[in-house]
Parts: structure tokens; C-alpha cells; sequence
């Protein structure tokens, strides 16, 4: 069908096909027209076609469309006993040519190679499948729930009620109502109905770095992160990234309240260490590469010799709330180049460097604690390859993985033993090119202790509870190393796991008991201690502080046969058993180090040195003790 | 064409009652249009009525009526005069068509003389059907020419009488064409615009009215006496002056311009054939009449005379802004008579079903399986307690289907529900849930969901009818009858046992339907499903065994809806053909037929108490059916194009109307008014509900948003009875504080809204990339 529309005239109505277009078509067709029967039959087609696009109208009306399709036209025809016409169905448009010549105007009909088509190799695939999905549009006739993953400006659209809710919660947890803020973040932690108001806490705690100088306001905030995370109808998503990267900016960022050497940050840092590692362990899975990209930024804080040492610190402390795993991974390699520049600090006396050396100093400690607890799962790890699959039972069957180091200040609560234990090691070997076994080979267990011993010498060895006991210890006897390894690790790590499950909930309430800081505001300790209190904290504490009581008395009546060592055994234990200390070697090696004879290793001579500066310390352990529940 | 054979297929079959429909279907043939269409209309009501009264009476106490609706159709009312004419007529339809042997059949059963045809014929060929024989045939072929029937309303008759002896499209036309000067037109016209623009205020606005049919008349006559280029240049000067909201009509009047054009052009015939109606008060329509005959202006005069019937009134004359709300129909306002008759507008006594203390005492009373002892109690309960809404119809007026098992157990489901129910208001909105058709490409046209929200149907573009589950629970097909004889039957959990596991999906397709499936409706007892065709059909399926289960053949032109009685077994559908049909899903034949309509119905509603229909159309107008006895019963005028949703009040007492005008309104059926008007949507509305407990209305629209309205606010008002005896209105313009919320939905039109038992709103749409 060709028309030629006539558009000489200036206003018309309709398109008209012309009597030219008429005569051309009884041309081709064979006949020849008068001008005036043309004409005729022109105005009379024209009609036709306006009648049969009416009433085609209809069909695309309830058809529920805007757009008049060919289907619709060809349906009009139909109806009014016409033939329908072929071939214009298609979806796409139809390209509409003109000839200028004969001012033709036509669609444009290429002819089509019908073998070519039906050898094609593309295939054109089926459309997909006419299906219905339901989503919540409007709740409460307000709101969009839609627009996930970005942070809305604006508070006010919400309902009026989510509305006062938010501001009373965020005026309760940042005011000074200690009682109020414990109720307030209560209910942030077991409230159901606060899915739509998340974006809006994350917003209020992405607020960190705006009262850096506040280690009080900070805290709060990331009690409210705690309480979000802990919130079992919240699903998280992709706020998780924010929150992770709140919490890693108090872990690691040389905060304006870390001037001034009274304010506790460490504390913060040690907390936020906690909970970043209790995020990851909970919620990891919903941010792919999460893993990954938290020990690139640790790596690149403690890589980093112009950031401050307090920021070294929040890092080697953030490692070792990963896992033992991350802490060999990114820490040990580090190690040797660090020690130089801790050295450099620790060696200089002089009276302007005292404060950086006390920094110093709980760098020294935060590292000891680390590679510690490495060596210790690494030969536990050794040691017990066929028992991975019940710890790792035990695990999961109470939520996470076995804990089993004496750090319960510090170590996060899940730590999976075996590789396989749980969805965290495949984490660790998902988190991108980095899968710690296959670039990067682990130094076998006595490399790594005796490199590790010559840094820290028996600093070190109090805490291995292994060769010192029997003399002359040979740092690099492997065998030795690791039977005597085996023995003890052997006989106490599964109680151990099983006991001390207890200390691993509590560990996670981060409730603190003994409120001996004087530092502490007593609303932070009391509102985190009732965040559980009711159902478990109570209970589990008890018992953990029973346990711990347990298992060091053991640890004392192990190796007594062994002279010398028991004095360091005994001092650890009891510390342990009272303040729940085993992050500082400080104290626990104060009293035994005068009397020992250490033999003279790489830098031992460091330790009474430590131990003399004791004081501060002792006042931060204090503070400490408030935040983190002794066991 | 189609239909030329479906009459000799079945007419041996036909007894002489359907002669109705045979006429019918030779009207649609095109040529037979007016008088004797008219007749076979409005007798077959009367007959209707008395049929189904004495049914009522002898059955509804005794037996169940489920089983016992007879359809009225198959009653003869013989006797009356008037009926053996239309026999005539008939006869004279077929012989005309040598369809000889049914023309015996039908004379022999009528008992009609041999000799009667003959003389009938005799009477009426020589001025009528001997030379438009041939033109009848030529207009069968033209465009979707058919059926045309003027209103069955009360007031029609003056025009029958006259028209009944020209039964043919020439002669209607030819009413046009003893006309005076064709170059006076335009003076005339112009005179008397000038007359009306000089009268006072209070008047124009009423005289006014007068414009837009004289207008189109005076252009038909110019055209039908051909003179083209004066009708041309007639319409030019004055078309301007017309109504905006007559574009569309003008727009289809411009396009025609020659004689050969008016035959067969429905918008003519329903010009011509449906006399235009204006409300005017006495004191306008004096001195209008006085101008006239003062001017000797015979030309306006006979036009008004013949073509225009003028409502008078007493009282004060109508404001612009009164008469704006009410006009805009294709065959101008409805008489105020045609509103007056009473409806019975409440809701049936629900069943008394006691909620049971806990599941046991529900199975017991299934199990004994007496519900024949507890049904007449209740029958009795019902009959006794007086106490039922004086505007419901009494239990009995239609025979409904008794209740099922299933049936209480679903009404004791809903009631428990209801007590669960959001109690929603301007302050507590719904939460509103969006079910999207997902890669719907061949055109989703119909969506309609279960009372219990837990299935839903699209019917598509391309024939097909979709069913999907909406619950966990899976769509599974009853067994193959060889594998049901396996099954015992005794066991408790049979209805369980004969499903077959392995048909279990989430969707099934049916397939059946050879054209757009534009209307759909589930049951309510969710066993059956209803689907309303391009290609004539409206089809039952099962929803046990998802196939079809029968095929309703009558309309033969697109049948654009169809919905379910809320009471089930009861259905009406309407179409292209102009005539809403009700029918009962056992039986093949309509058991009524509302006609009335100009132009297409395009969507039917059942009334919550089921004794109504409510049809809206392309004519712009909505007319309410009584079932009982097919009057019809309301007209509703105002909107000002195609009515595309309705929507009744669950209490039975108001309607909403939307249209492609992108207008709601409100009417309040008891008083025969329209009560509000709801502005925003700036596109056809394709769907409206009220919520469970008619507090909130929400509208789905082509635009692509759902908007909520406050019901409460908008029905509160107080009805006056001047107002209600006048039936004039004053619309206060209040949308703006109506309108409690406008939602967006992505890029996806909303045609279909639910509420569901607890009130959460459910929209559906077909989301289009």
C-alpha cells in the first residue's frame, strides 16, 4: 500500500489520500480512471479509513493501551468484513520513505532471505516468561520502601510515628540520661519495626567522624551500631558497609580526643576492634569482598610510618579481632619492618619522647597479645587437624566457633579452627586474590616462634607454656616445639572449647561488670550490661567467671614438674583469673622478669623497661576492665 | 458475515419466544433496525417479569432455587397484540432472507394464518422493504453497522408508534429530507445564537443547550440533501462554538460528509434514531418557543419538534455550571422520569452462619450432611426477623444459589478476617501492595483477583487466560477420571486425594479464546472462572481442572466485559453489540437482555445484592438493570467520554464511575443523583474499588498512579428534597480535599485494584519497559 498524503492545503482535518494516489493505484492495478470517479473514490476511501481508525481506537482502549498498534486497525477491517492487512505487525517502527520525483511516500519493504533466516545461527531465545510479582509499594499509604542503599536527606518523610521514634531513640542514646540511653538502646536491639528508619541510624552514626574529639559521644554510637547488629529483624544489606566503615574509622583514625593522653581512646579502639569483628562474623556475608577489603585498610594503616602509633594500634588490634588467620596473614609478614621503627620509639629515653613511648609501649603490647594468640591457634591448628571436624561441630552448633585463647579482652568470638570449618573461611579464600594458602605460604609454626621469640623473647615464652620448662630452651628444634606443643594443646583444647563457649557469649555482650574505670561513665557500662541481662548475660557470666577460675588452675597444675616456668605460669594464670589480662604482658611479666634468667635474647632487655612505665597503664587497664567483660 | 448462518443453524430448535433473538440477530444484519427491533425488546421484559414472578412464587419457598431459575426467555407470552406483530415482523425478516423452512417452522408454532405474513408484508414492503432490501444488504457489509436500538425507557413509545411501519435506515434518514433553503441554514442558526446571547443571564445557560443538537441536525440535513460544500462550510462557522466535550462527536460528524457516509454510521443512527433530551425550565423554554414563533422560524422549530425531546420543569433555571455536570452524554441528559423508579438498593440478610468455637464442631456439622434440615430453618429465621434494611429486596426477588459447604466455610473464613480488619480513614491509609505482570508483551487487557486475595487471572492480547496462585499453595488439577476411580472415596481427605500432585505449578495457561480476552472474573466460590473475548465468547473454566467448560455464543461482536454475580451462578457481560446480556452458567441462552445503550457497553457490574446490573458505555452514559424484570431502571449522565470502571459501594447504596475523561464520579442510586466529583487523574480510569468497609475509594488509572479518595467525606452529604425531586445539583468542586494520596507506580498503568479482606490494597498492572 502506498499513500501519498496531499498536504497542499492549509488546514485539514485528516489525511486524505489524493485523487493522484487513486489513479496510480488503478494504474498499477491495469485500470484507467476518470478525474472524476477518482476523486470519488478518494474521498470515499478516505472516510472508510476514518471509520475503520475509530472504531480501531476501541480496541486499543480495551486493550488498555496508548498506543493504536496494526494489530488493532487489522481487527476494525475485520469486523467490518475487510481483509486484514499482512506483514505490518511487527513491534519496531517502519521506516517510511519518500521519492521525491514522483512525490511518493512508502514504507519501506526489504525483501527478506527466507534461507538465510532459517540457517541463522542466532536463534532468537523465547521471551522470558509471563509471570506476576507482588512488591509492598506504599506502606501505610506513605513512604517508598524502594530506593534501598542510598541515605536519604530527609527525615520527614517518614510516618509520623517512625518519625518520633527516631528522634527520641537518637535523643536518648546522645543525651545525658544514662538510664535512658540503656533502655533506648534496648529496644533499637530487639525492635522489629524499625526496618525503614535504618537508613537513618546508619546516617546518625556515619556521624562519627563529625565528634572525633567526643570519645564519650563515640562510644554511644557505637553502642548503637552494636544494637543494630544485634537486631534480629533487621536486615542490614548494604548499610553494612557504612557501619564497617564507622566502625573502622574509630578503630584507626588518630582521633582529636587521642591528644590529650588522659582520654581513653584505646579503649575505644580495643571496643570498636570487638565489633567490628562481631559485624564481620554476623553479617560478613552480606557484602561480598568485605573481608578482603577491611585487611587491605589494616595493612595499609600499619604500613604506614607517618600515621601515629595510636593508629597502629587500632590496626594490630583490628587484626586480631579478624582471627588468628589475618593476623599471620597481614600482621607477621609486617612484623620485622615494624619492630625497627617500635624499636626506634621504645629505645629513646629522652623526656619529650615519653608520651609517644607509653604509645609505643601499647603498640608493643596489643602485638604481643596478636602473635601470641597466632602462635597458640596455629599450633593448635597443627596439633589437631583430625579434631577440626568437631570443633568445628561444636561451633556450629553454638553459633560460632570454638574461642580458646586467653585474650578474651580482644579475640572475636568465632575462630574457626579448620578451613572448612565455617562460612568465614571460605570468606577468608573468597576475599578476593588474596587466599592466604595458595599465594601466600604460612612460615611453618618454628620459623614463625622462633622469629617471633627473638623479637620478643620470654615475654613471649610465658605465655607459649611450652619449652622454657625444660631448661636450655632451643627456639629452633622443631620437633621439640611441636610435641611439646601437642601435649598441652592437645589435653586442653577441647574442654577448652567446650568451657569455654560461655566466655565467648559473654565476650559478645562487651558488658562490662567490674565497673572499676574511673574514666568509664557508668550509663555506657550500665546500659550495655542490660542489654542481655535478663535473658543470659547474667547466667553465662557467672559461669564464665567460674570457668576462667577453672581453666587457669589447671593451667597451674599442668606443668609444675618443669621448675622455673610455673612462676610465670602462675603469675599469668592469677592475672588472668583476677583482671582478665592477658592482652599485657606488662604486669604479668613484671614481678617474674627480675627474677628469671632469661637468657639473652634480641630484645628482652625491653621488658622490666616495660614494666617500669607501668603506672598509666595500669590506670588504662583499669578503664578497661569497665568495657570488657572479665571473665 | 457471520451471523448470516448462525440463524439457520439454530432455528429449528428455536421455539417461538426466541424469535426475540432471531430478530435480534437480523437487526444486526444491518438493514431491520428500528421498529421492530424496538418492539421485541421491550415486550420480552413484560414476558420476562410475569415469568419470573410466577417461578418465584411456586419454586423459591419449596425447592432450591439454584436448580429451579428457569429463564425467562423460554416463556411464551402469547396473546398480546403487540407480540404477534413483532412475530410479523420476524416473518417477514426471514422470508425476505428465503429462510422459508424456518419461516414455516415459526408460523406453525406460532399458530399465525398463512394468509398474515402475506398481508403484513403487503402493507409495509410497498413502503418500506421492497427497494432498501438491497441497501440493507450493501450495509451489511459496511462498517460494524448494527443493532440499534433506541432506550427502552418508559417515555419511548410516542416514537415507536411512528417509526414502527419504516423499519429500514432510508426511511429513518429520510425524515431529513424535506428541507427548506440549504443557504438559510446558517442564518437561521445564526439568529437564533444571536436571540440566545441576548437573553438574560439566567436563561442562556439553559437555552444554550439547544446549540449543540440543533447544530448536528441542521449539518446531517445539509449533508443528507447533499450539499456538501454548504454542510461544509456550516460546520466550519459554528463547530467552534460547540462544547469541548463534544469534541469526539464532532470530530466523527466532520469526517462525513456525503449521503452514502450517513448510512451505517452508528453516531448518526443514534442521532437520529434516540431523541436528544434537554432539561429546560418552563420559563426558558417559553421564551424560546415564543422567538421561534414570532420568527416564524419553522426550519429550528420542526428540528426541535422532531429530534429534541425538551424536559420541562418548574422552578428556577439550571446554572452553566448545573447543566455543564450533567450533560456531555451522546443523546443529551436522562429524563428525570427515567430516574424515579424505586431501587432496592440494600444488601440481602447475610446467611446466619455461627462462627464455630474451634474446628471440631465445623466438621461435625459437615459431616452429617444435613443441610437440607438447617437451610429452611434459616429460610424461616430469615423470613421472621423483619428487621432487614427497608431499601433490600426481599431474600427471594432473584432465586439465588443456596449455599455450599464451602460456601459457609468461606464466609466464616471472611468473617474471621473482617475482624482483623484495618479500620481505615484519612489518617490510617492502606498499605498498598503492586502485583506486576512481568514480560507481558503480548498485552496484558484483564486482571481480576479472588475475594480472598489468593489467585489471580490476566486475560492477554493474545488469547490466552492466565491464572496465577498468590499463596504458597500451588494451582493443581483434579485427576484424570481414571485415576479417580482408583481413589477411595470414603476417606476423609478425598477432595485432597483427587488432586494430582504432578499438575502442581504456580500459573496454568488456558487456552481457548481466539481473540484479546478483555473481561475476566472469578466466582466467588473460586471454582470457575469467566473470560470475555474479541472473537464473541464468553467462556466458562474450571479452576479444578482448568479447562473450559462451556462457551456463551450471543453477543457476535467483542464482548468487552463480564463479571460474576456476587452471589454466583449469575453473569452478565456486555460488548460491542450494545446489549448487556445476563446469564446463568447453566445455560447456553442469556436469560435477560438490557438494551438501551447507543454505543458499546464496555463494562458491567453486579450490584452487592445482585437483583442489579450497572452498565456504562461508549455513549457516555450509565444505566442501572433491574434483573427481575430487565427494566431499565437509571441513567446516569456526566461524564464525558467512555466509561471504562464501576465500582458499587459495599453497601450497596452509592456507585463510582470512571472514565477515559479521567473523572470519578459519584452517585447515589436510591436518590438518582450524582453526589461528587473527584478531579486528578489525567488519564483514563481503568479501575476503582471501595474499600471492605467504604471509607476509602481508591481509582487506578492509565496514568500510571493509584489515587485514594475519601469515601466517607464524599458521601456525606445531605440530601435535600428539592434536589432529590429536581434532580438538580450543586457539585461543590472539593477534590483537592478528597484526594488523600496519589501513588506512582514504575511506568506501569493500573487497571485492576482489590481490597483485600483486611483491607491492604492490591493494584495489578502489566508493566510496560
Amino acid at each position: 500500500m502506498h499513500t501519498s498524503l496531499m498536504a497542499d492545503r492549509e488546514e485539514r482535518r485528516f489525511a486524505e489520500v489524493s485523487r493522484e494516489s487513486i489513479k496510480l493505484m488503478a494504474e498499477s492495478a491495469g485500470v484507467e480512471l476518470g478525474d472524476d470517479v477518482a476523486g470519488l473514490l478518494a474521498e470515499d476511501v478516505c472516510y472508510r479509513l476514518r471509520e475503520a481508525t475509530q472504531s480501531s481506537s476501541q480496541f486499543m482502549r480495551h486493550a488498555k493501551r496508548r498506543k493504536l498498534t496494526v494489530e488493532d486497525f487489522n481487527r476494525a477491517l475485520r469486523w467490518s468484513n475487510v481483509e486484514a492487512i499482512c506483514g505490518y505487525g511487527a513491534q519496531d517502527a517502519l521506516p517510511f520513505r519518500s521519492v521525491k520525483d514522483g512525490e511518493l511516500y512508502f514504507v519501506e519493504d526489504r525483501e527478506i532471505n527466507l534461507v538465510e533466516l532459517a540457517l541463522a545461527t542466532n536463534i532468537p531465545k523465547g521471551c522470558a516468561e509471563t509471570m506476576v510479582r507482588v512488591n509492598v509499594s506504599y506502606l501505610d499509604g506513605k513512604g517508598n520502601l524502594e530506593p534501598q542503599g542510598t541515605v536519604p536527606s530527609a527525615v520527614q518523610s517518614l510516618s509520623d510515628d517512625l518519625l518520633k521514634y527516631y528522634q527520641q531513640i537518637t535523643r536518648a542514646i546522645l543525651g545525658e540520661d544514662p538510664h535512658l540511653m540503656k533502655v533506648a538502646l534496648l529496644d533499637l536491639q530487639s525492635n522489629s519495626k524499625i526496618a525503614a528508619l535504618l537508613p537513618y541510624f546508619v546516617y546518625v552514626i556515619s556521624g562519627v567522624k563529625s565528634v572525633s574529639h567526643d570519645l564519650e559521644q563515640l562510644n554511644r554510637l557505637l553502642h548503637m551500631v552494636k544494637s543494630l547488629v544485634q537486631n534480629p529483624y533487621l536486615y542490614l544489606g548494604s548499610y553494612v558497609r557504612s557501619l564497617v566503615s564507622s566502625v573502622m574509622y574509630c578503630i584507626l583514625e588518630p582521633l582529636a580526643a587521642s591528644i590529650n593522653p588522659l582520654n581513653d581512646h584505646w579503649t575505644l579502639r580495643d571496643y570498636a576492634a570487638l565489633l567490628l569483628s562481631h559485624i564481620f562474623w554476623t553479617h560478613g556475608d552480606l557484602v561480598s569482598g568485605l573481608y578482603h577489603q577491611i585487611l587491605l585498610s589494616l595493612q595499609k594503616v600499619l604500613s604506614d610510618p607517618v600515621r601515629p602509633l595510636c593508629s597502629h594500634y587500632g590496626a594490630v588490634v583490628g587484626l586480631h579481632a579478624l582471627g588468628w588467620k589475618a593476623v599471620e596473614r597481614v600482621l607477621f609478614p609486617h612484623l620485622p619492618a615494624y619492630w625497627a621503627n617500635l624499636q626506634a620509639v621504645l629505645d629513646d629515653y629522652s623526656v619529650s619522647n615519653a608520651q609517644v613511648k607509653a604509645d609505643g609501649h601499647k603498640v608493643y603490647g596489643a602485638i604481643l597479645v596478636a602473635v601470641e594468640r597466632l602462635l597458640k591457634m596455629k599450633a593448635l591448628s597443627l596439633s589437631q587437624p583430625v579434631e577440626g571436624g568437631s570443633s568445628a561441630q561444636v561451633g556450629s552448633t553454638m553459633g560460632s566457633t570454638g574461642y580458646r585463647v586467653s585474650s578474651p579482652g580482644l579475640s572475636p568470638p568465632p575462630e574457626p579452627l579448620t578451613e572448612a570449618a565455617l562460612g568465614i573461611a571460605s570468606h577468608l579464600q573468597a576475599g578476593g586474590s588474596g587466599c592466604p594458602w595458595e599465594e601466600w605460604t604460612p612460615v611453618p609454626l618454628p620459623a614463625m616462634y622462633s622469629e617471633l621469640y627473638s623479637f620478643f623473647g620470654d615475654s613471649l615464652a610465658v605465655r607459649f607454656s611450652t619449652g622454657p620448662g625444660k631448661g636450655n630452651y632451643a627456639p629452633c628444634n622443631p620437633s621439640q616445639v611441636s610435641n611439646s606443643r601437642k601435649e598441652p594443646s592437645g589435653a586442653t583444647s577441647n574442654p577448652d572449647t567446650t568451657r569455654k563457649m560461655p566466655q565467648l557469649t559473654a565476650n559478645l555482650n562487651i558488658s562490662p561488670r567490674q565497673d572499676g574505670s574511673p574514666r568509664m561513665d557508668p550509663s555506657v557500662a550500665r546500659a550495655s550490661s542490660v542489654q542481655r541481662s535478663r535473658s543470659s548475660s547474667s547466667r553465662s557470666g557467672q559461669r564464665s567467671t567460674g570457668l576462667s577460675r577453672d581453666v587457669f588452675p589447671k593451667a597451674r597444675f599442668t606443668p609444675p614438674q618443669t621448675g622455673p616456668p610455673v612462676f610465670s605460669f602462675l603469675i599469668g594464670g592469677r592475672q588472668m583469673g583476677r583482671r582478665c589480662q592477658g592482652r599485657r604482658p606488662f604486669q604479668t611479666t613484671f614481678a617474674p622478669s627480675a627474677s628469671l634468667p632469661i637468657p639473652p635474647r634480641a630484645y628482652t632487655h625491653k621488658l622490666p623497661v616495660i614494666g617500669r612505665v607501668g603506672k598509666p597503664v595500669r590506670r588504662w587497664t583499669c578503664s578497661h576492665y569497665s568495657l570488657h567483660l572479665p571473665l | 458475515m457471520r451471523c448470516h448462518d448462525f440463524p439457520k443453524l439454530e432455528l429449528p430448535v428455536f421455539s417461538s419466544a426466541h424469535a426475540h433473538f432471531i430478530c435480534k440477530m437480523a437487526a444486526v444484519q444491518g438493514g431491520l433496525v428500528d421498529a421492530v427491533e424496538e418492539k421485541t425488546i421491550k415486550s420480552e421484559p413484560v414476558a420476562d417479569a410475569t415469568a419470573n414472578n410466577s417461578a418465584n412464587d411456586a419454586r423459591a419457598p419449596s425447592s432450591s432455587p439454584g436448580s429451579g431459575v428457569s429463564p425467562g426467555v423460554n416463556k411464551p407470552a402469547a396473546g398480546a397484540a403487540e407480540d404477534q406483530q413483532t412475530l410479523l415482523a420476524v416473518l417477514q425478516f426471514l422470508r425476505k432472507n428465503n429462510l422459508s423452512e424456518s419461516v414455516e417452522i415459526l408460523r406453525r408454532e406460532a399458530g399465525l394464518p398463512e394468509d398474515s405474513l402475506d398481508q403484513k408484508g403487503g402493507d409495509s414492503t410497498g413502503t418500506g422493504l421492497g427497494g432498501p432490501e438491497a441497501d440493507g444488504r450493501t450495509d451489511a457489509g459496511s462498517l460494524l453497522s448494527r443493532v440499534t436500538v433506541s432506550s427502552s425507557a418508559p417515555l419511548k413509545s410516542g416514537k415507536v408508534a411512528v417509526a414502527e411501519d419504516q423499519p429500514d435506515v432510508n426511511v429513518v434518514l429520510s425524515a431529513y429530507s424535506q428541507q427548506g433553503d440549504p443557504a438559510l441554514y446558517e442564518v437561521y442558526y445564526s439568529g437564533l445564537k444571536k436571540f440566545i446571547e441576548t437573553v438574560l443571564d439566567c436563561h442562556r445557560a439553559e437555552l444554550s443547550q439547544v446549540f449543540y443538537p440543533l447544530f448536528v441536525h441542521m449539518y446531517l440535513e445539509l449533508v443528507y440533501n447533499n450539499h456538501e460544500n454548504k454542510a461544509k462550510a456550516f460546520f466550519e462557522k459554528f463547530s467552534g462554538d460547540q462544547e469541548c466535550y463534544y469534541q469526539d462527536d464532532l470530530r466523527v460528524l466532520c469526517s462525513l460528509t456525503k449521503k452514502e457516509h450517513m448510512r451505517g454510521n452508528e453516531t448518526l443512527l443514534d442521532f437520529r434514531t434516540s431523541k436528544f433530551v434537554l432539561r429546560i425550565s418552563r420559563d426558558s423554554y417559553q421564551l424560546l418557543k415564543r422567538h421561534l414563533q414570532e420568527r416564524q422560524n419553522n426550519q429550528i422549530w420542526n428540528i426541535i419538534q422532531e429530534h429534541l425531546y425538551i424536559d420541562i420543569f418548574d422552578g428556577m433555571p439550571r446554572s452553566k455550571g448545573q447543566i455543564d455536570a450533567m450533560s456531555g452524554s451522546l443523546a443529551g441528559e436522562a429524563k428525570r422520569e427515567a430516574n424515579k423508579a424505586k431501587v432496592y438498593y440494600g444488601l440481602l440478610k447475610e446467611p446466619e452462619i455461627e462462627l464455630p468455637l474451634d474446628d471440631e464442631d465445623e466438621e461435625a456439622e459437615n459431616e452429617e450432611g444435613k443441610p437440607k434440615k438447617k437451610k429452611p430453618k434459616k429460610d424461616n429465621m430469615g423470613s421472621k426477623s423483619k428487621k432487614q434494611d427497608p431499601n433490600a429486596p426481599s431474600q427471594t426477588r432473584i432465586p439465588l444459589p443456596e449455599l455450599k459447604d464451602s460456601d459457609k466455610l468461606d464466609k466464616i473464613m471472611n468473617m474471621k478476617e473482617a475482624t482483623k480488619r484495618i479500620r481505615l480513614g484519612p489518617d490510617n491509609l492502606p498499605s498498598i501492595c503492586f502485583y506486576s505482570f512481568l514480560n507481558a508483551y503480548q498485552g496484558l487487557t484483564a486482571v481480576d483477583l479472588t475475594d480472598d486475595s489468593s489467585l489471580i487471572a490476566g486475560g492477554f492480547a493474545d488469547s490466552t487466560v492466565r491464572v496465577w496462585s498468590v499463596t504458597p499453595k500451588k494451582l493443581r488439577k483434579v485427576k484424570s477420571a481414571a485415576d479417580l476411580n482408583m481413589i477411595d472415596k470414603e476417606s476423609d481427605d478425598v477432595l485432597e486425594r483427587i488432586m494430582d500432585e504432578k499438575t502442581a505449578s504456580e500459573s496454568k495457561i488456558l487456552y481457548g479464546h481466539s481473540g484479546p480476552v478483555y473481561g475476566i472474573s472469578f466466582s466467588p466460590d473460586r471454582n470457575y472462572l469467566l473470560s470475555s473475548s474479541e472473537d464473541g465468547t464468553i467462556r466458562l473454566w474450571s479452576l479444578q481442572t482448568f479447562t473450559c467448560l462451556v462457551g456463551y455464543k450471543g453477543h457476535n461482536y467483542p464482548v468487552w466485559d463480564t463479571q460474576f454475580s456476587p452471589h454466583g451462578y449469575y453473569f452478565v457481560s456486555g460488548g460491542h453489540d450494545r446489549v448487556a446480556r445476563l446469564w446463568a452458567t447453566d445455560h447456553y441462552q442469556p436469560l435477560r437482555m438490557f438494551s438501551g445503550h447507543l454505543a458499546d457497553i464496555t463494562c458491567t457490574r453486579f450490584h452487592p445484592n445482585s437483583n442489579y446490573v450497572v452498565t456504562g458505555s461508549s455513549d457516555r452514559t450509565i444505566r442501572l438493570w433491574d434483573v427481575l424484570n430487565g427494566n431499565c431502571v437509571r441513567i446516569f449522565t456526566g461524564h464525558k467520554g467512555p466509561i471504562h470502571a464501576l465500582a458499587f459501594s459495599p453497601n450497596g447504596k452509592f456507585l463510582a464511575s470512571g472514565a477515559t475523561d479521567g473523572r470519578v464520579l459519584l452517585w447515589d442510586i436510591g436518590h438518582g443523583l450524582m453526589v461528587g466529583e473527584l478531579k486528578g487523574h489525567t488519564d483514563t480510569i481503568y479501575s476503582l474499588r471501595f474499600s471492605r468497609d467504604s471509607e476509602i475509594l481508591a481509582s487506578g488509572s492509565m496514568d500510571n498512579t493509584v489515587r485514594l479518595w475519601d469515601a466517607t467525606k464524599a458521601f456525606d452529604l445531605e440530601t435535600d428534597d428539592f434536589t432529590a425531586a429536581t434532580g438538580h445539583i450543586h457539585l461543590q468542586d472539593n477534590s483537592q480535599e478528597l484526594l488523600l494520596g496519589s501513588y506512582m507506580t514504575k511506568s506501569t498503568p493500573v487497571i485492576h485494584l482489590h481490597f483485600t479482606r483486611r483491607n491492604l490494597l492490591l493494584a495489578a498492572g502489566g508493566y510496560n519497559p
